[in-house]
């Protein structure tokens, strides 16, 4: 009984304590990155200066790794137990948007009117996450190589056209120095897929999903430029410019070793190749004739639905988008900062620096994935349909499967809310 | 009032309970569950309530017709030749889509051909990748069960000797078990690999470099059979173990009596050992069986289905629908239709393995 008394008078002790000292309110956060210490680093930070910058709201962060953080948020969104803030893949938003597990940001457009497109994401014309950074993928190779196959560098203004992009390949095959002239990064399983090979097919002329009604990929997918894709696409493993089954050690040090002439991979592996390489340089996408494109929307913030506080939520999302943070981020994971300001304030993407020629890419070229809820399953199909063309399965037929496949997915979802 | 049943075996019933109510909640509760949703349109993530859709999943997997058509002939009458010199028939696809004629055949696809006389019969089905599934994992327990049953108990024998060290040899045909899957997956994954994989390198070594290089993993050809024989290897040891099992239980007296009567090797394995092993090679086939049925990590790990849907299987179409594309209803259909070819097959093989009398 004694023991009783003393725990109980603890603990009202321990209540009364925290509310004398601080009249703050808890807001739960779930972030993807758990085991990345230098972005847990930066976000603590933020939530350590947002704690103290205000006397309502204080944030609490739990993190998860990434490969569970999905599945962690559906299960917390079946048992109702989602946090008020959390991350997403932007590609993912409109998903949990649909199926109300996010609801809009309360944030005032005018702070975020110095963005990049990629990193807002947007849902029936409401703003429901936002990004610090974007990604970008660009064709990397050395100034040496395109000297020595006497290639033309190629600008934003001015990129590779289709024809220049396989004449540069086929003089890297001709030289014979290289194992493939190009690494498309096919260990890469996953995301990967959609998010670097689908602006190939857009710069076609095709696309995952018809993007005016988002109710079909009839024509799209299947109509004459994506099938002038796939036989490209097909050629470029028949043909042996790249490989349509890669070890993930060659993508990972494969260009640094010298097996590739020219490898198409993001901007988080541009430092990496810049220490391998003095003279590597980053080229833009090439035009195949529907303009150069390249995918965009990396994670994001965003409030769940259920979020009984998504004022204060707001509130710190909206800290958190400040110029240093986006920097600080940008410093840490080699990332884009989403805004021009923050880029200057970082030493890889302020002007003139090593990797301020990705910030103009994602600027210019960027296009992101099909905002939809049905694009979750879509990034499957379009993934298998690509592997499949790669290992030789006939062209026409794989993306007519893949058409009917994604059509019978948006019927059986009542098209999506679209 | 209590019936005597429940009361007198009060303990009885306090003992089972924490595993049965396990059982309940994680073994039968989801099985009902799945069978339930087979019948609905439920998704993952959705806020769409669930429909009642009858067998309409059922019949989008396992939907299938045939297609006989002439070849094309030109104007004369003369049957066109396609670049490789064979007849050249019709697209299938000019009647699986968009065509008016055949709405029965709307959204199928060509799973394969036979040509018989002057025409061609294409075998279509509604979702071909299942059917590719399902042939492959009959192929996979069609080879593993003996195969794997087979070599555990010939390492069984070999094991079950009095010799100085032989715990080392168990330890060692039995550590693949203890190794995680997804671990040994990996492992494999490198010993197959295409360019500079162990497998490669040892084949190009003892032939001299007359060996070309395999993609082990990326070719069609060889991705099943390479899986099947990692599987056949990581699980070897457990079914040894049993089958050891089974050969300990067996009276040394029956060994002293055969050698007295002067049996050679092989009539005592014959009429000694198999008849004492008769229960252990029903278990062993059973489980082994259940298990190549279940075949999911390895394929997850090293393929992903691929390359050209080489390696899909039943559980990892399953999965693959349940939660990659959010389709929770169609993996439940896939678990059902998987749940009843396993059971008839197990009731098949208690049926030919039971004692005759």
């Amino acid at each position: 009984m004694k023991h009783f008394t003393l725990a109980a008078g603890a603990l009202l002790a321990s209540v009364a304590f925290t509310t004398v000292a601080q009249a703050q309110t808890t807001l739960s956060m779930w972030y993807h990155g758990a085991g990345n210490e230098g972005e847990a680093k930066v976000l603590n930070q933020i939530i350590t200066d947002f704690n103290a910058s205000q006397a309502d709201w204080k944030v609490e962060l739990q993190s998860f790794p990434q490969a569970a953080y999905n599945d962690s948020v559906t299960a917390g969104a079946l048992a109702g137990n989602l946090p008020d803030i959390l991350d997403v893949d932007g590609p993912i938003m409109p998903n949990w948007a649909w199926a109300g597990y996010m609801q809009p940001l309360q944030i005032d457009e005018a702070k975020i009117a110095g963005f990049l497109p990629g990193p807002k994401g947007y849902w029936g014309g409401k703003l429901y996450s936002i990004g610090l950074w974007d990604a970008a993928v660009a064709l990397v190779t050395r100034q040496s190589i395109l000297d020595e196959l006497k290639l033309r560098t190629p600008t934003l203004d001015q990129p590779w056209t289709g024809e220049e992009f396989m004449a540069a390949l086929d003089a890297a095959k001709a030289s014979g120095k290289y194992e493939f002239p190009l690494d498309l990064g096919m260990a890469w399983t996953g995301e990967w897929y959609p998010y670097a090979f689908s602006p190939l097919l857009q710069s076609f002329g095709g696309d995952i999903v018809d993007r005016t009604t988002y109710k079909t990929a009839e024509g799209t997918l299947n109509g004459e430029a994506a099938v002038k894709f796939g036989d490209w696409w097909q050629g470029l493993f028949k043909n042996g410019y790249a490989q349509a089954t890669q070890d993930p050690a060659d993508r990972d040090g494969g260009f640094a070793a010298g097996k590739y002439a020219f490898s198409w991979n993001g901007n988080w592996a541009a430092l990496g190749a810049l220490a391998a390489f003095d003279d590597t340089v980053f080229l833009p996408a090439p035009d195949f004739g529907a303009g150069a494109k390249i995918g965009a929307a990396s994670w994001q913030f965003g409030i769940s639905a259920k979020s009984a506080h998504p004022d204060g939520a707001s509130k710190f999302i909206e800290f958190a988008l400040q110029d240093k943070y986006l920097a600080d981020f940008a410093n840490t994971t080699g990332l884009i900062p989403a805004t021009k300001t923050a880029a200057a304030m970082t030493e890889n993407y302020k002007d003139g620096g090593p990797l301020a020629v990705f910030y103009g890419m994602t600027e210019a070229n960027a296009l992101v994935r099909p905002v939809s809820p049905g694009y979750v399953v879509q990034a499957k199909v379009f993934e298998k349909a690509l592997a499949d063309i790669a290992n030789g399965a006939a062209v026409a037929d794989t993306l007519d499967a893949a058409v009917d496949e994604i059509n019978a997915d948006i019927e059986k979802n009542g098209g999506y809310g679209h | 009032m209590a019936s005597k049943f429940l009361k007198s075996n009060r303990t009885g019933w306090l003992m089972a309970g924490p595993a049965a109510a396990l059982i309940g909640c994680f073994v039968i509760l989801p099985f009902v569950f799945a069978i339930i949703l087979s019948f609905t349109n439920q998704r993952l993530v959705s806020p769409n309530a669930a429909e009642f859709t009858g067998l309409a999943n059922y019949r989008q997997l396992l939907g299938m017709a045939t297609l006989t058509l002439d070849p094309v002939k030109d104007e004369a009458g003369v049957v066109k030749l396609a670049a490789d010199g064979t007849p050249e028939y019709p697209a299938v696809r000019s009647f699986t889509r968009n065509n008016p004629d055949h709405p029965d055949l709307a959204g199928m696809r060509e799973w394969f051909s036979f040509d018989h006389g002057d025409s061609r019969t294409f075998i279509l089905a509604r979702d071909v990748v299942f059917m590719q599934a399902l042939l492959n994992t009959f192929i996979f327990v069609l080879v593993v069960a003996p195969l794997q049953g087979g070599l555990a108990l010939g390492l069984a024998l070999l094991i079950n000797q009095r010799l100085r060290g032989i715990n080392l040899f168990r330890a060692i045909y039995f550590m693949p078990v203890v190794v995680s899957i997804v671990v040994v997956s990996l492992l494999w994954r490198f010993i197959y690999d295409g360019q500079s994989g162990l497998l490669n390198n040892l084949l190009g070594a003892i032939s001299f470099g007359a060996m070309p290089k395999v993609d082990w993993l990326g070719n069609p050809n060889t991705a099943l059979g390479a899986i099947i024989l990692m599987s056949v290897w990581q699980a070897v040891g457990f079914h040894m173990v049993i089958w050891l099992s089974g050969l300990q239980t067996i009276s040394p007296t029956l060994y002293e009596a055969g050698a007295i009567e002067g049996a050679s090797k092989w009539q005592t394995f014959r009429y000694i050992t198999w008849p004492g092993l008769r229960n252990t090679a029903v278990l062993v086939l059973i489980v082994i069986t259940m298990q190549a049925f279940a075949l999911f990590a390895q394929i997850d790990v090293m393929t992903g289905g691929g390359p050209l849907d080489s390696t899909q299987t039943i559980v990892f179409q399953a999965v693959e629908r349940g939660y990659g594309k959010q389709d929770i209803s169609g993996g439940s259909t896939i678990s059902v239709i998987l749940f009843v070819i396993v059971l008839s097959i197990s009731m098949i093989q208690r049926w030919l393995t039971r004692e005759r009398t």
